[in-house]
């Protein structure tokens, strides 16, 4: 086994598992919350995404009507403007009517969500694949390439470091600021948190402004790399495995996850995949966190589950 | 008044634990009967059986079985699409195998294979419960489609990777293949459904639907009280991966004619079955048919508003059309999470009083 081709495998798998743990994350914002299995993260990637690329570039809308495109700090202002407004419209419109039902109903009503979602991400902003460029260094590093002969995208790197960024953020925004202690009261028991004062109906909006946050981060990145187009959508479906292993409630579960569904899937793709026909990348993720499953039903660092009568 | 049971006594065992005890159900089921067998195959014709009555029926069976394993036993499921693939292709190996072989046969022969299947993908619920066993399940959905688009061996190593349907015939009728008529094709349909749904009735109402009830409702309890989990939910495992193999079985050979795994049986078919599931109602017999109903005439409904109607183009409606389906669910979930199925349980109260509700 070459061993630099091992470690270019090993490295690009770890730098796609960054990319699924992005996609994660909103998910676990989202489940720690509000109980909430929320299928439509993936759309809202892509929703972000888009709504970015119309601000920003020259054949968006902002440029059709004004005759120039925003500047991308400005477009991303913007965007996660939309996704606070498209936060606080699914927590009045859906969530506040289904308190208390079964968590099969709720799950059931973000993959509806979805669909509404993608449908207007359709309408407002055309199905065509758009190559989204907000600046983010392409092609491979070229210091890395010379010295050890190592390729690795910059890009990758780039997401890497904002995702790390991302959960430094996040983590402090839930240890330390007064929003994320009432955040985590809300995770641990809706009824207490609700008793001590805290609005549910307020927290919701903010968990699912986050999430839309994540979701824009998430769907720059992966934007940036194969452009902005439905398949995107798909990609909410990669996270499923990562939250297994990880855990539904664990954020540094979903990081670790990501990166083990990354790299499993690249090495299982180039060493193991030759011999059965290759493209198992499709089902390679679900099969180990159906595994893992097996031995570990809460995932890494999932809440101990205890069953009584 | 309508829907007054009062007046109709059971005096006998065998009349309390008949199906239907009451007799406005059996009249209108009747009806409903006599016009399915016979009326509907006087005015049938290849549209009418193509775009509204076999997908009708053939999601019916498909949603009954999805039923079967979450409504009734609470294992959730996102691999319907992989099960109904299975069946499909199971059926395509058969008739190729056995040309001469009753059509009858096959398909149920295929069914019995989806259930091996199913029961194989059902193991992990033995650990796993909830979303957790969704995702599991969606490892069926990824790894069958793959096996499917992959080994040659499936499709015969045809060069498209597509299947079709050959020639079959039952008792001497041409069933699939170009020249069947809409009639056999609409009746072989409902003679499945109608045949299975009854089966599915009974078995829900008896010792072991009771049993997938215990467990849905908390697998624990059920336990102390001497249900083998084990035993139990492998059994809705199989049972519903039966039908929906048969589902799959007939939505490939009968209606479609022709399939190809990554565009017939995708992850959306699995979604869009367990709509009408939610949609018509969880644990209801009932709620199979009205959900698949529902999930059927709906888009074609929509479209032919939009594109007949308002004369909206072909491109924008489909759009329009995705986002109003999900506009729909939501309401659906919100106004009423139990679906179709409960509705009509609301109208009958209704109707036993209307028009004196004092």
């Amino acid at each position: 086994m070459d061993l630099l081709f091992f470690s270019e495998t090993l490295i690009s798998g770890l730098m796609a598992g960054v990319m699924y743990a992005l996609v994660a994350l909103g998910f676990v914002l989202i489940f720690k919350a509000s109980g909430v299995f929320n299928f439509a993260q993936g759309v809202l990637c892509l929703f972000a995404a888009l709504a970015l690329y119309d601000f920003i570039s020259e054949d968006g809308w902002v440029y059709q009507l004004f005759g120039f495109a925003l500047p991308v700090w400005l477009g991303i202002l913007l965007t996660i403007g939309v996704m606070i407004a498209v936060a606080w419209l699914i927590e009045r419109l859906v969530l506040r009517h289904l308190v208390n039902q079964d968590p099969i109903i709720l799950f059931m009503a973000t993959i509806g969500l979805a669909y509404v979602l993608e449908g207007v991400g359709d309408i407002l902003f055309g199905s065509d694949v758009k190559p989204l460029d907000i600046g983010i260094p392409q092609g491979a590093s070229d210091y890395l390439l010379d010295h050890h002969n190592l390729y690795i995208e910059k890009l990758e790197v780039v997401a890497a470091v904002t995702a790390a960024v991302l959960v430094a953020v996040l983590a402090t925004f839930f240890q330390k600021t007064r929003i994320g202690r009432a955040l985590r009261a809300v995770a641990d028991d809706h009824q207490a948190a609700l008793s001590v004062g805290i609005s549910l109906n307020t927290i919701w909006v903010i968990v699912w402004s986050v999430a839309g946050i994540v979701a824009l981060v998430a769907g720059i990145m992966w934007g940036s790399k194969s452009g902005v187009q439905f398949s995107l959508s798909l990609i909410a479906l990669k996270a499923l495995p990562v939250l297994i292993l990880g855990g539904f409630t664990s954020v540094p579960g979903a990081i670790v996850g990501g990166l083990i569904i990354g790299v499993g899937e690249k090495v299982a793709e180039i060493y193991a995949g030759p011999l059965v026909g290759g493209a198992i990348e499709n089902w390679f993720a679900y099969m180990l966190a159906l595994v893992f499953l097996l031995f570990r039903p809460q995932g890494l660092f999932g809440e101990r589950i205890i069953e009584r009568v | 008044m309508i829907y007054r049971e009062a007046g109709q006594f059971k005096s006998t065992y065998a009349d309390d634990q008949a199906i239907f005890p009451i007799r406005q159900d059996r009249i209108s089921l009747t009806i409903f009967g006599l016009l399915a067998f016979l009326g509907v195959p006087m005015v049938i014709d290849d549209y009418w059986a193509n775009a509204v009555f076999i997908p009708l029926l053939v999601f019916t069976l498909a949603a009954l079985g999805l039923n079967i394993l979450i409504g009734y036993c609470g294992q959730l499921s996102l691999g319907t699409g992989a099960f109904m693939a299975v069946g499909a292709y199971a059926t395509y190996k058969l008739m190729t195998a056995f040309p001469d072989l009753n059509f009858i046969i096959i398909v149920v022969l295929s069914g019995f294979v989806t259930a091996g299947v199913g029961v194989l993908f059902g193991l992990p619920s033995l650990r796993i419960k909830g979303f957790y066993l969704a995702v599991a399940t969606l490892a069926a959905q990824f790894f069958l489609v793959w096996l499917f688009n992959k080994v040659g061996w499936f499709f015969n190593y045809n060069a498209t990777g597509q299947i079709n349907a050959t020639r079959m015939e039952v008792f001497g009728v041409q069933i699939t293949g170009p020249e069947a008529t809409p009639t056999s094709r609409y009746l072989f349909c409902l003679l499945f459904t109608v045949v299975f749904a009854l089966v599915a009735k009974n078995l829900v109402r008896g010792r072991i639907g009771r049993s997938w009830m215990a467990i849905r409702d908390m697998d624990i309890a059920a336990e102390l009280i001497g249900i083998r989990p084990l035993h139990t939910k492998l059994l809705a495992f199989a049972v519903s991966s039966f039908y929906v193999g048969m589902a799959g079985s007939l939505y490939f050979s009968v209606w479609l004619g022709a399939a190809e795994v990554t565009e017939a049986f995708s992850i959306n078919q699995s979604f869009y079955v367990l709509f009408m599931v939610i949609i018509g109602g969880l644990g209801t017999i009932l709620g199979s048919f009205l959900g698949a109903a529902f999930m059927v005439l709906m888009p074609i409904l929509l479209k032919n508003f939009m594109v007949g109607g308002i004369g909206v183009e072909v491109v924008t409606a489909k759009h329009v059309e995705i986002m109003v389906m999900g506009i729909l669910i939501v309401t659906f979930l919100i106004l009423e999470p139990h679906g179709l199925a409960r509705l009509w349980q609301i109208m009958k109260e209704k109707l036993r009083l209307w028009p004196f509700p004092y």
